[in-house]
């Protein structure tokens, strides 16, 4: 319990310190796993809510394809990137490993399959009351399905910040295919498993901390705005 | 040569459909034709919805259902009317976007102008349309039919939720529609509604049309009894 | 309202992309990819030696820090510019299946073997090969990188030359607890000091690492436990793209005058942790 106060009061020295290695490495990860999850959501969004309207015979063996790929372990998506952009690799060419572009491309892979189902499990929900209606007033399958995300933005919301998790804890993927090189791509999961193997636990767990607590004020700020809008129409209705 | 207006609008010839392992209409045909005003009565259960989804072409029956008028626009007004999470305005325009087809861009504001103002909704129309009330949900439903200037409006059961002076408002929309020369049919559980709004009465019996026929021969001698038990109130309003 | 949305997206994706793919080629930027070993890194050598190189030449060197035999595997691969690993016997061989173009020896440290303070197998003293066959008899506990690393591959030659098949003992009576965790030298310290367990470590991790429980070192000193380091720059010939000239600027300073004593002032709590030992 002792090393846990310990290292809450040195998570709360580095942020008011705020060393510019740490800052550098806080920025970094959350560039990565924010594009990361920018990404997964332009494709898997619209993926996903494709998957809830379309109708086609193999369609329920991708839909088990695309829940079993959630359980798909960081490291093996990191080992499959490397391979794929190592410069042995068939995309050597681009030469971007060791990059953060690297490390994007892995994250989105992971994140893609949780964005598309939740997205397609979503929209399937929604379009039981909206299905109807929507069709009636002419829209088609796929039109009907993004006004569904749309409906549900703040479902959507929820499901993004999901994903955004699922990408910023991770650190199998980002360690592999960035090398964790210091200063380039070295984030907050790779530095904390640097120091732990270093055996500095109490510096590992102050990291720890100061992740949870950045990702803690993302969310405070996306309640703040959810607020806004969501309260104002209730209010409203009193 | 000028061409001739089709005076049915939609016809279904012995349709029968099924959904799941309930036999909802059983060989059912009739013709809606153009200046009906169609009341469709039953007990609950009896395949009033079905028959209205089936006309407007939401459920198949194996090509039973046919368009005498194939350019004729129908608009549906469902039990609870389904709005997007957005202001009752851009509800509206959001729905003449999806018939942007038929209501060209530079009209839709004014459409939607117009269609508000019919119906009395014009100063909610930048409150979100979730937080109408009952009443203004269904009036806003029929200003988005009409918005789109449908040759046939179905409804179904468009005042089972209301008070009574919702009600009232609704069905003067309805009969200012029939008057402009909109053709309806509408499921109701109100046969004073019934009496006042149709042309026609059509009854339904477990999936088959037991009488088809005008408004004051349906409420006189009636050919069928189960129909005339039904008018009593003898059946229960509720099929096992 | 759609396509513009679309294109406004794409563009935006476009912009990120080449952002880091910018970031990522570097083409004017200088710097070289160094595969080097997890232990050296945690001797905390870099941040000492390597803005002294930058100093010299100009030039970053990002390290990817791996085990040995990964490190040696991404430069089969190309994916590095110059390897700074130790184990001799793997980087000879390295060169002479034509991945690398000359191994050059550059420093040594020393490996020491650390264990509980109460020293239940009286390993303590100068002689590593004694230790273990004392700590095999005693049926101690001892903990193994088990990674391929070049420390794995120095405590695999110590059993061989104590004589004893520890590692791979089919017959339970002659196997003692002996742990293979796969891992890096930090999370093996890290079983030891939980489990009051025997592990072969170098000397500068040992001096970095903050978790040591009971553990003290108690075997050092044995001119077998020198660890040598070399580095190589990776044959471009195999692998057109690597930065030859660049890599070869580096192992030419890590060798000279200036290198060796950069090399040579790096101290941990006062101690000197890796003794130069180039070639002149």
């Amino acid at each position: 319990m002792n090393e846990f106060a310990q290292s809450a009061r040195s998570a709360l020295d580095l942020i008011v310190h705020a060393d510019a290695a740490l800052v550098r490495t806080v920025a970094l990860s959350l560039a990565v796993s924010g594009t990361a999850c920018a990404c997964a959501a332009a494709f898997g969004l619209i993926g996903g809510a494709w998957l809830a309207v379309a109708r086609f015979r193999a369609l329920p063996i991708l839909i088990l394809l695309l829940n079993t790929l959630l359980a798909l372990p960081s490291v093996v998506v990191g080992l499959a990137v490397y391979l794929l952009l190592s410069r042995s690799g068939p995309l050597g060419a681009w030469g971007i490993l060791f990059t953060p572009a690297a490390m994007v491309i892995a994250q989105t892979i992971l994140v893609l399959p949780v964005v598309a189902a939740l997205a397609r499990q979503l929209v399937a929900d929604a379009m039981v009351e909206g299905g109807d209606p929507l069709r009636s007033m002419g829209a088609g399958p796929l039109v009907s399905a993004l006004l569904m995300l749309a409906h549900e933005r703040w479902a959507v919301v929820t499901l993004l910040l999901t994903a955004f998790g699922r990408a910023i804890s991770e650190v199998g993927a980002v360690m592999i295919v960035g090398g964790n090189i210091e200063g380039v791509t070295r984030v907050m999961t790779t530095a904390i498993a640097l120091e732990t193997s270093k055996g500095d636990l109490p510096l590992a767990l102050a990291l720890g901390l100061v992740l949870l607590g950045v990702v803690a004020v993302l969310n405070v700020g996306i309640a703040v705005i959810q607020r806004g809008r969501f309260m104002a129409p209730l209010i409203e209705a009193r | 040569m000028s061409a001739s207006v089709p005076a049915t609008l939609v016809r279904v010839l012995g349709a029968s459909v099924r959904l799941g392992n309930v036999t909802a209409l059983r060989r059912v045909s009739l013709a809606v034709n153009r200046g009906d005003v169609i009341a469709l009565v039953g007990a609950n259960g009896s395949g009033k919805t079905t028959l209205l989804r089936l006309l407007h072409g939401l459920v198949d029956a194996g090509g039973a259902r046919r368009l005498d008028d194939p350019g004729a626009v129908q608009a549906m007004v469902f039990q609870r009317p389904f709005m997007l999470n957005m202001t009752v305005w851009n509800n509206l325009r959001l729905a003449l976007w999806l018939a942007r087809r038929r209501v060209p861009r530079a009209e839709a504001a004014q459409r939607a102008y117009e269609a508000l103002q019919r119906v009395g909704l014009l100063e909610s129309r930048d409150r979100p349309a979730r937080v109408l009330s009952g009443g203004e949900q269904q009036r806003f439903a029929l200003a988005r039919a009409w918005a789109v200037r449908p040759d046939l409006l179905l409804l179904d059961e468009p005042t089972a939720n209301l008070d009574p002076s919702a009600k009232k408002e609704v069905e003067a929309l309805l009969h200012g529609f029939a008057a402009d020369g909109m053709t309806l049919v509408m499921s109701t559980h109100n046969l004073g509604q019934a009496k006042r709004l149709a042309t026609r009465v059509i009854y339904l019996d477990h999936g088959e049309i037991r009488l088809d026929a005008p408004t004051a021969r349906f409420f006189g001698a009636s050919a069928d009894d189960r129909a005339r038990l039904f008018l009593k109130g003898e059946l229960p309003w509720a099929l096992e | 309202m759609r396509t513009v949305a679309r294109r406004r997206i794409a563009t935006l994706l476009i912009g990120l992309a080449a952002g880091f793919g910018a970031s990522a080629a570097g083409a004017q930027e200088r710097f070289i990819t160094m595969a080097s070993t997890t232990s050296t890194e945690q001797s905390g050598l870099f941040p000492h030696l390597l803005p002294a190189f930058k100093k010299a030449s100009g030039i970053d060197v990002h390290v990817v820090a791996v085990g040995t035999g990964q490190a040696l595997d991404i430069g089969r691969r190309g994916d590095a510019d110059v390897l700074f690993v130790h184990d001799q016997a793997a980087e000879e061989k390295f060169v002479a299946e034509g991945f690398g173009l000359k191994r050059s020896p550059v420093m040594y440290n020393d490996f020491v073997i650390v264990g509980p303070n109460s020293d239940p197998a009286g390993a303590r003293g100068k002689d590593v090969v004694a230790a273990l066959q004392k700590i095999a008899a005693s049926k101690s506990s001892f903990v193994s990188r088990g990674d391929r690393s070049g420390t794995h591959a120095a405590e695999l030659r110590y059993w061989k030359a104590a004589g004893i098949d520890a590692p791979d003992a089919k017959d339970p009576a002659r196997r003692f607890d002996y742990k293979a965790c796969g891992c890096g030298m930090g999370p093996a310290l890290n079983i030891g000091s939980s489990t009051d367990a025997y592990v072969l470590t170098d000397r500068g991790t040992w001096l970095n690492f903050r978790n040591r429980g009971n553990l003290a070192i108690l075997v050092e000193g044995d001119t077998r436990l020198f660890n040598q380091y070399g580095v190589i720059v990776v044959n471009p010939a195999r692998h057109p793209h690597v930065k030859a000239a660049l890599a070869q600027a580096f192992a030419d300073w890590v060798v000279s005058a200036d290198g060796q004593a950069a090399i040579a002032a790096y101290k941990v709590g006062g101690e000197q942790l890796f003794f130069p030992d180039a070639k002149p």
